[in-house]
């Protein structure tokens, strides 16, 4: 909310050497966020006089015309004018020579049009006061005495306070508000300007306009006005402020419903009366369907929006913005001033549902005082008798009002909640300077009643937050709680951080990515059946990508891909998050009330309805893993750096997984290994497809793995093995086996066969060529034996050596390498 | 064959003379043959010695056995010299040059969101707090209505909260953690200490202060007379672990739906430390506000314990919450989000696998 401070100092009179910075403070202080402050003084300085225009030379000898003009600011200046909406005889501004105009602009007197020009006549946006530069200002001559200083008088050397409402203090969105809240943290008195009007409703329902509520407001009242000048201006000084708040004149009609709303915060609206036909009715829309509103936009309504209606149909969307079929024109000469109490909660689906947030919208949301509207109503109506020679006819109403609940409040609440020490001295000062009234009959359970300006005060939470604010929030100390023993990290937590600096160390760079993927990637990566099943975001950021991810790699390839937009040729990354898998359509969201805990039933059922989503660590290699250097050639990433990695994410799980051949999107149907823990699978790692590699232009052979992290079981305690001092036996064994065996198979089958005491088996060699024959391979192995007990026997290690190889044989048709 | 003292003599000296002047290993190798071998003038005159006169044998055996010790001695006094010239030249001509490039790999990195992340866990775990995690698509349940956010608060519009679909599902992409503390307050009874650092979600397009993935780390505290003043010391202790000594922190009335009293937490300007609030320019960082936002925070409101089936007549409690990119873009002097976000190896590598 937009306010000079002036307005403010009407109502909480603030010192003249108050500066603007304590004010910031102040605010600051109190809740309220200061989002600028404009001096108005900085940009403007004097000598800026009223003047009246003693003569008009017309000059005609220049494209454009000109006039010289004479005007009295106490003494004659002579000046060069473009303007041409003045005439002999009218009050104008004048600035000399030696002012200051915004922009900046300094006045000298200058040699112009072959005269010199001691000064400028000014027009409304010259001086900083809106966008209106049809021609120069035009005084009213009352209000612009001859070579008096026009700056006070337009309030040109203002200070302007913009200022950020939160959504639970409607009461200060207004003058009224602001006045309070800095009369309270400067401790000076305050006058309310609601109890400025006087109001005299004995004689009920004596306007021309019967009123009813059917639903959605608690109070309403309507005054009308007859014999409306409809050349009445709205006065300099209403004008002025309402620009200073970011408003523009209108009409008197609007600019004091305006005003008033401004000041005290009660939105109102101004009807044509004679375009109202009968009576007056809050009502919800229903049949009603559509309205075009002041804007001139014709609108389709919904059923459940709050109108203001009369017998023909809608005249506004009560709360939020009015009809254009009664609007007020240049022609109204009766004027029904409406004012209302209405349901915040309608009021907020109304603007949400035609995407109109007003300044009476936004009022009417946060909760506007009840008990303004015959105040409000009465002050608009005192402004336009005063200012278009109208008659004040009457008023109708309807007040349902109840009175709000007393609050129970136990005086130490606030030193229990806050902490450091409350008296109560000091508490009901602070409730009584907001408004509150106290009963304190019974000592230690107060009964308070909220002011009616408060509608946010609804539990004794909610004044102890304004005992904390108002006694400033700097003043609570700060005490650390006596916390209880931590039992540190989770398996889980432990976990993450281990890959995580595993994969750091092995070289590769941790990236973050955007969980949002396009169709055209799922397609690419070759996803299908359920790993294809995404969520769809209902507003995505891109409509392009407005699926969540099923999968770590199609991401890391777009951050890959962005790297090598940027330059990089060789990259290794890696990602640790969630992914996400529609493998069940959602279905509704089990309904669960707030007042008191859900059960446990309820509680397991909506657990159960939000989807698993596991943690997963993924990573991507793309060029070289090596470079060449002083020590020899460069190596590419492959397939078996993408597997190493996933072994050793498992590792340090916890875990020697298993490899398996797999063939598994997006990886090569010849180079994907899948890992099992426990026979169960918990990732995958190799060289990407050809077709994802061809498709997204990524360096060739590049690879990739992912490890479900949440499908690896939490290892229990190792038990210590005792080390045995006797030496080991060693023997070699070479085998020639059909190029289709898989290793892990060959290998597998000699530890089968090798018994209990093979502590250790390694590959050393793989060969194919002369000496193998076509089609077959040779592998030779190291096989280590060792028992705790005994140096075994060379009789005994050849034993357990035939019967693997034998066991090698029969699984895998191995002959011994002759 | 006789020999004369005089010889044996002769034979010592010059076996001497020929083993001080072996320059290498190699030569002394022949030396050893010369003069020490069997051909040589002392192995002749030991042989020599049976012939030799009874009377004459004590003596001249003396003199033989004296000049063989002598030379004998002098041999692996030079054998051990010269192997230590051998060795030192050795280590010599092995000499590598250490300085070599040795990145055959290039050197990676750990993301400094992550090790933001469990700076802060540590943090609050020596404080006696643990870890709370939740998932990142949320019940609108938990991610709002327990949270005192009723359906028709402006939060829950498609402008700030990305929806799943069906809209009817009732999930979102958690626009906090605060589900977390409603998670843990379910499943745990008091006392509850914990912290939720996670990813989080609002529909913002990405600029060089928003993105519309970002990371979170909020803290809840539900226990027997707890205090906004308890609040206050927990933040100020988080802001000098974070920016250092002398950032303290500074609340400020506010409003949130789950909280009661509000507050948004500022921190000390620490590029200026609210020294220089007198010009309005002076500083970039604060604007010479000598203050910078950093979070919100709150005493828990009576409603959220409500739904949580918190007994409010025996606990209380505070909760808070900052952005993570926004503490790191403090912490590191960061001053473009995209750089956090974007996933350039480079800004990561910078910050290297430790700390
Ligand atoms: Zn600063």
């Amino acid at each position: 909310m937009k306010f000079p401070i002036s307005w403010v100092s009407e109502f909480a009179k603030l010192p003249k050497d108050l500066d603007s910075d304590s004010i910031t403070q102040a605010l600051v202080g109190a809740g309220f966020e200061v989002e600028g402050v404009q001096n108005l003084a900085d940009e403007i300085k004097g000598p800026i006089k009223f003047g009246k225009v003693i003569s008009i030379e017309e000059i005609t000898e220049y494209k454009k015309p000109i006039r010289w003009v004479s005007v009295d600011v106490g003494e004659i200046h002579n000046v060069i004018c473009g303007a041409q909406n003045f005439k002999v005889g009218d009050h104008v501004v004048v600035a000399l020579p030696g002012a200051l105009l915004p922009g900046p602009f300094p006045i000298t007197a200058r040699e112009t049009y072959g005269r010199t020009s001691d000064g400028m006549i000014c027009s409304a946006r010259e001086l900083g006061m809106g966008d209106d530069h049809t021609g120069i200002l035009v005084m009213e001559e009352q209000d612009s005495p001859i070579g008096s200083d026009a700056i006070a008088t337009l309030g040109l050397d203002e200070v302007i306070f913009d200022v950020a409402i939160n959504p639970d203090r409607g009461y200060a969105m207004s003058i009224r508000g602001i006045a309070r809240e800095l009369a309270t943290a400067f401790n000076l008195d305050f006058q309310d300007p609601a109890s400025l009007v006087e109001v005299n409703d004995a004689n009920s329902q004596s306007g021309p306009i019967k009123v009813s509520i059917i639903e959605g407001a608690d109070r309403i009242h309507l005054r009308s006005v007859s014999e409306v000048n409809p050349n009445a201006k709205s006065p300099l000084w209403m004008v002025r402020r309402l620009q200073m708040c970011g408003m523009r004149s209108i009409s008197i009609a609007v600019d004091v419903t305006n005003y008033v709303m401004i000041e005290l915060g009660q939105p109102l609206h101004a009807f044509d009366s004679d375009r109202i036909k009968g009576s007056i009715i809050v009502r919800s829309a229903k049949e009603i369907k559509t309205i075009k509103t002041l804007d001139e936009q014709q609108r389709e309504l919904f059923p459940e929006n709050l109108l203001i209606a009369d017998e023909s149909g809608a005249l506004a969307i009560a709360g939020t913005m009015g009809g254009f079929e009664s609007e007020v024109t240049s022609k109204t000469k009766a004027i029904t001033i409406e004012a209302a109490h209405f349901d915040p909660v309608l009021i907020a689906k109304n603007a949400r549902s035609h995407k109109l947030s007003t300044e009476a919208s936004r009022r009417f949301e946060r909760g506007v005082d009840p008990l303004l509207t015959h105040i409000a109503s009465m002050r608009a109506v005192n402004l336009l008798v005063e200012h278009t020679g109208a008659n004040y006819i009457g008023f109708n109403s309807v007040d349902n009002l109840k009175s709000a609940q007393k609050i129970q409040f136990d005086p130490q609440a606030p030193s229990k909640v806050i902490g450091g020490k409350y008296t109560n001295e000091v508490v009901q000062e602070v409730l009584r300077a907001i408004g509150c009234e106290i009963d304190e009959s019974k000592k230690d359970l107060w009964q308070v009643t909220r002011p009616s300006w408060r509608p946010d005060l609804n539990a004794s939470i909610d004044l102890v937050e304004e005992v904390a604010r108002l006694n400033g929030y700097e003043n609570i100390p700060s005490i650390l709680p006596a916390s209880p023993l931590s039992r540190g990290l989770t398996p889980a937590q432990r976990r993450r951080r281990r890959v995580v600096q595993l994969l750091a160390n092995r070289g590769l760079t941790e990236v973050q990515s955007y969980p949002f993927v396009s169709a055209e990637t799922i397609s690419i990566m070759g996803f299908t059946g359920d790993r294809a099943k995404s969520y769809r975001l209902a507003n995505p950021i891109s409509e392009q990508e407005p699926f969540l991810r099923t999968h770590l790699v199609p991401g890391l390839i777009q951050t890959g891909l962005k790297n090598f937009s940027r330059g990089v040729r060789s990259l290794g990354i890696f990602e640790i998050g969630n992914i996400y898998r529609a493998i069940n359509e959602p279905s509704d969201s089990p309904i669960i009330g707030v007042d008191t805990k859900p059960s446990a039933e309820e509680i397991a059922k909506l657990l159960a309805h939000v989807p698993k989503q596991p943690l997963c660590i993924g990573g991507f290699f793309a060029g070289a893993i090596e470079r060449e250097s002083w020590w020899g050639k460069g190596r590419n990433f492959d397939w078996s750096d993408a597997t190493e990695a996933a072994v050793e994410v498992v590792r340090s799980c916890g875990y020697e997984p298993t490899i398996h051949a797999s063939d598994f999107a997006p990886w090569h149907p010849g180079r994907c290994a899948e890992l099992r823990v426990n026979g169960t699978m918990v990732g995958h790692s190799g060289e990407l497809h050809p077709r994802v590699i061809s498709a997204l232009g990524l360096p060739e052979r590049a690879g990739a793995f992912m490890v479900n992290l949440d499908a690896i079981p939490y290892p229990e305690s190792v038990k210590a093995k005792s080390i045995t001092t006797m030496v080991p036996t060693i023997q070699d064994i070479a085998l020639i086996v059909k190029s289709e065996v898989v290793l892990a198979d060959l290998t597998n089958a000699l530890i089968q066969g090798a018994g209990e005491l093979l502590e250790k088996i390694e590959l050393f060699d793989r060969y194919q060529g002369a000496g193998v024959p076509e089609g077959q391979l040779s592998y030779a192995f190291t096989l280590t034996f060792r028992a705790a007990d005994r140096t075994l026997t060379a009789e005994e290690v050849g034993g357990y050596r035939a019967s693997a190889i034998v066991s090698a044989n029969k699984a895998c048709g191995a002959v011994l390498r002759s | 064959m006789s020999i004369s003292i005089a010889e044996v003599e002769e034979s010592a000296a010059s076996a001497l003379s020929a083993i001080a002047g072996a320059k290498d290993l190699a030569e002394l190798k022949v030396v050893k043959i010369e003069h020490l071998g069997d051909k040589s003038g002392l192995s002749k005159a030991s042989q020599a010695l049976g012939k030799v006169a009874a009377e004459e044998k004590a003596t001249f055996g003396k003199i033989v056995g004296e000049a063989k010790a002598k030379v004998s001695a002098a041999f692996e006094a030079r054998i051990k010299v010269l192997e230590s010239d051998r060795d030192a030249r050795v280590l010599i001509e092995e000499r590598v040059d250490v300085t070599l490039p040795l990145d055959r790999r290039s050197s990676g990195g750990i993301h400094p969101l992550t090790s933001l992340r469990e700076d802060i866990s540590d943090l609050f775990i020596g404080m006696g707090y643990e870890v709370a995690e939740g998932p990142e698509i949320e019940a609108e349940w938990l991610n709002f209505d327990a949270l005192n956010i009723p359906a028709d608060h402006p939060a829950r519009t498609m402008q700030d909260t990305f929806f799943i679909e069906p809209i009817s599902a009732g999930l979102v992409l958690r626009t906090h953690t605060s589900p977390v503390q409603i998670r843990t307050m379910l499943e745990r009874t008091p006392p509850i200490y914990v912290i939720c650092p996670g990813r989080t979600f609002r529909s913002d397009e990405l600029d060089a202060t928003h993105t519309p993935v970002f990371n979170q780390v909020e803290g809840l505290v539900i226990d027997r007379g707890i205090t906004m003043a308890n609040l206050k010391g927990t933040l100020d202790h988080f802001a000098t672990a974070m920016f250092g000594q002398g950032i303290v922190t500074r609340l400020r009335p506010s409003f949130f739906p789950f909280t009661e009293p509000s507050a948004e937490v500022d921190i000390r300007c620490f590029a200026c430390r609210g020294e220089n609030t007198l010009e309005n320019d002076s500083c970039r960082t604060c604007r010479g506000e000598g203050w910078i936002e950093w979070g919100g925070c709150g005493m828990v409101n009576p409603k959220v314990l409500q739904a949580c089936g918190v007994d409010q007549n025996e606990f209380s409690g505070f909760a808070f919450g900052m952005g993570l990119e926004r503490t790191l873009m403090f912490r590191h002097g960061i001053t473009d989000m995209r750089d956090i976000v974007e996933g350039d190896i480079r800004f990561t590598q910078h910050f290297g696998a430790g700390r």
